[in-house]
């Protein structure tokens, strides 16, 4: 009977199978539930979701299939309590004069208020309910109130309306969604995935030379010694792809890369334009005096040195086929040439792309870049650096 | 069956019940994750204690291997005592060291087993002991002989997210995540610990303690074990509540913040932070 539920789950990407929805029947049948919808919410997201980074999808799709199982009359479809003193007492503490005096000339808090329950509705409405706009600074005047729905929540003083809301419309678990693009905000957790791929390996293995003195000393009795197997044993060479739209993201990327540094046994940085050809160098700014030719860097790090690029892959289609096809110099070689030299001599390679993954087969150069890395690209999100992380551990 | 329900000691919610009580109806494993310090170990001595049942801890290292959980077989010793000559050694079973798992499963009562902080070992550890918990036996093979649980524990399995878990495990536990206290789920916790606490003071608190959860730059946030730390202190020393109470609490760096931040680097972040509002004054 929930063969549909199961069905748009496994659409929206929360891996549930059948072994899981039996489990659900059976709980079901067990009465563990009983007959609050509230807590077959529960019970069904205990069954069907196994990782945190889901549950906001389960909410989704719940509220999608299950719309109008529970409207307690006189509740709208998409309230979500807003309570005005919380979000007055926030505005007055964060806000200058003159942003007090923006939201005046928009018509007010209750002018404010009421725009911002509109946009809430909307955002619901739009299936990948990001948050493009709504939390956005600056380009949105919510964004000025570091508005988000947990924070209304934990704001509010009285739990009057609480129940009214529908759990699974709250939202809570948003900010545990991998497909958001990578920030400062989830920088610790992607640090998380990279140190996990840096860490190859554990435990501890016989210490030989240890054992064998050992025992010696001991006149003969067995004494084993062990010691701890050598990690952080991976290279990483990064190239980036600098200046213009890229800037931000390759802040982002050397921040998370920098801050795993320990993790690594070594790790190196170097920039590109656009597309990778036969120089490459280490300082935007002083680019000439840090130059390095690509041959000598392909010299320098041995194959067992993991390659990541990072860069939106987007240019001109000639900046990658064709020799002299580069927007700053005269190339010799194409593009293609370069990125194969590059990947045949690091055979562990991938490519990070900014780019919002679903915008890829719009530019044609991504597609390029792509064939090139034998489809190793991976979005910039936590979901792509950790499939970046499992690619390259291979 | 006992249900488990939140006590006096533990504020449960309640999508932690329905989870719970589904894996102990269903007798599958329970895999909590969540934040550090929001009550996940605690939970499984709850549950324990709500079903009647003892509790068996496996705490689980880096080093720790699943074979370990089952049993070892102490070849150093048998060789020493086979040096020494000791009788012993003719009786492979005198080396044989039984894990948590057998010993959970040779009980002649249920109980709970705890498998604490799984992701701490190796990535290939839940995936080596998916057979044993799944049909709840294992084989000895020195020993010849199998052991079967004469009761089906209750598993509760704690993971702080340092590495994935692999599919066919989760696809046999119940999940459930425990997200980080509200503030009004944070003051029923307190009150199980400090039922006397001054209210006001308590208020006052929880406002410095959130607040200094939300400067971003922290390398690691107050959870709840250090806000009780914190609380405790506080009572202690008899702290007026109007002690806690300043013009900016994201800056000033609050009474014994000793107990809240147990980073140096944190301490010198708030330090400076303190400073820079001192001067704008
Ligand atoms: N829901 C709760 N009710 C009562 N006390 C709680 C609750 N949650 C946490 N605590 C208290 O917080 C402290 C930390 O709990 P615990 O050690 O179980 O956390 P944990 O999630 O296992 O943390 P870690 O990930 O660091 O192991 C304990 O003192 C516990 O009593
Ligand atoms: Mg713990």
């Amino acid at each position: 009977m929930f063969a549909p539920f199961i069905i748009a789950l496994r659409a929206a990407g929360v891996p549930a199978s059948i072994t899981e929805y039996l489990a659900l029947l059976r709980a079901l049948k067990a009465g563990v539930a009983g007959f609050d919808v509230e807590d077959f919410y529960h019970l069904a997201r205990a069954a069907l979701v196994k990782d945190e980074r889901h549950l906001d999808r389960f909410d989704r799709v719940f509220g999608e299939i299950f719309k109008g199982l529970e409207s307690p009359p006189g509740t709208a479809e998409t309230t979500v309590e807003i309570p005005a003193e919380w979000l007055r007492k926030m505005a007055e503490k964060f806000l200058t004069e003159e942003e007090r005096a923006q939201i005046e000339a928009l018509g007010g808090f209750d002018k404010l208020m009421e725009t911002l329950r509109q946009r809430l509705a909307e955002q619901k409405g739009r299936h990948q309910g990001g948050s493009k706009w709504i939390g956005t600074a600056g380009t949105s005047p919510f964004g000025a109130y570091g508005y988000n729905p947990e924070g209304v929540r934990i704001g509010q003083e009285e739990s009057r309306n609480r129940r009214a809301a529908k759990v699974w419309d709250k939202r809570v678990y948003k900010d545990l969604d991998e497909d958001e693009a990578l920030s400062s905000r989830n920088m610790k957790v992607a640090l998380r995935r990279l140190r996990r791929f840096a860490r190859t390996g554990a435990a501890t293995e016989l210490d030989m030379p240890g054992t064998i003195g050992a025992t010696a000393r001991n006149g003969g009795s067995l004494d084993l010694h062990m010691v701890p197997e050598r990690r952080n044993a991976v290279k990483v060479l990064l190239l980036m792809d600098i200046g213009g739209s890229m800037d931000d993201h390759i802040r982002i990327c050397q921040e998370l890369f920098s801050a795993a540094r320990g993790e690594f046994k070594h790790l190196e940085f170097y920039y590109f334009h656009n597309c990778p050809y036969e120089r490459l160098w280490r300082e935007n700014r002083r680019r000439k005096e840090t130059e390095k030719t690509t041959q000598e860097v392909l010299r320098t790090y041995g194959p067992d040195w993991r390659l990541v690029f990072v860069g939106d892959a987007t240019m001109g289609p000639y900046e990658i086929s064709q020799p002299g096809g580069s927007v700053e110099h005269w190339n010799e070689e194409s593009g293609v040439v370069w990125m194969g030299r590059l990947t045949r001599h690091f055979r562990r390679a991938a490519w990070l792309n900014p780019v919002d993954q679903q915008h890829w087969r719009y530019t044609h150069s991504i597609g390029m870049m792509q064939g090139l890395m034998e489809n190793r690209m991976h979005p910039l999100t936590l979901a792509g650096l950790e499939s970046m992380a499992r690619e390259l551990a291979k | 069956m006992a249900q488990f329900k939140g006590t006096e000691r533990y504020v449960a919610t309640r999508e932690l019940e329905v989870a719970v009580n589904a894996a102990v109806a269903l007798e599958r494993p329970l895999l909590i994750k969540g934040e550090p310090g929001t009550g996940k170990t605690v939970l499984a001595q709850e549950i324990a204690k709500a079903l009647g049942y003892p509790l068996i801890e496996w705490h689980i290292k880096s080093t720790t291997k699943a074979q370990q959980g089952l049993y070892e077989y102490d070849a150093v010793s048998r060789l020493r005592d086979g040096q020494l000559g000791d009788p012993r050694v003719h009786d492979i079973a005198n080396y044989i060291v039984r894990g948590k798992l057998w010993e959970a499963f040779e009980a002649d009562h249920p109980v709970v087993l705890l498998i604490d902080e799984i992701d701490k070992a190796d990535i290939e550890f839940p995936n080596d002991l998916l057979l044993e918990i799944d049909r709840m036996e294992f084989y000895v093979y020195e020993l010849r002989r199998s052991i079967k649980a004469r009761h089906r524990p209750v598993v509760i399995i704690t993971s702080n997210n340092e590495k994935e878990l692999p599919d066919a495990f989760l696809r046999r536990c119940f999940f459930h995540y425990i997200r980080f206290p509200d503030r009004e789920t944070m003051e029923k916790i307190v009150q199980t610990h400090f039922p006397n606490i001054r209210q006001d003071l308590l208020r006052e608190a929880l406002t410095v303690f959130f607040d200094v959860r939300n400067v971003s730059e922290l390398k690691k946030k107050p959870a709840t074990s250090e806000l009780l730390d914190w609380l405790k202190l506080l009572t202690i020393e008899d702290m007026p509540p109007e002690a806690l109470r300043s013009q900016d609490n994201k800056t000033a760096i609050p009474p014994l913040y000793g107990a809240l931040l147990k980073n140096e680097q944190d301490v010198h972040l708030f330090e400076r932070l303190a400073f820079l509002t001192r001067r704008k004054v």
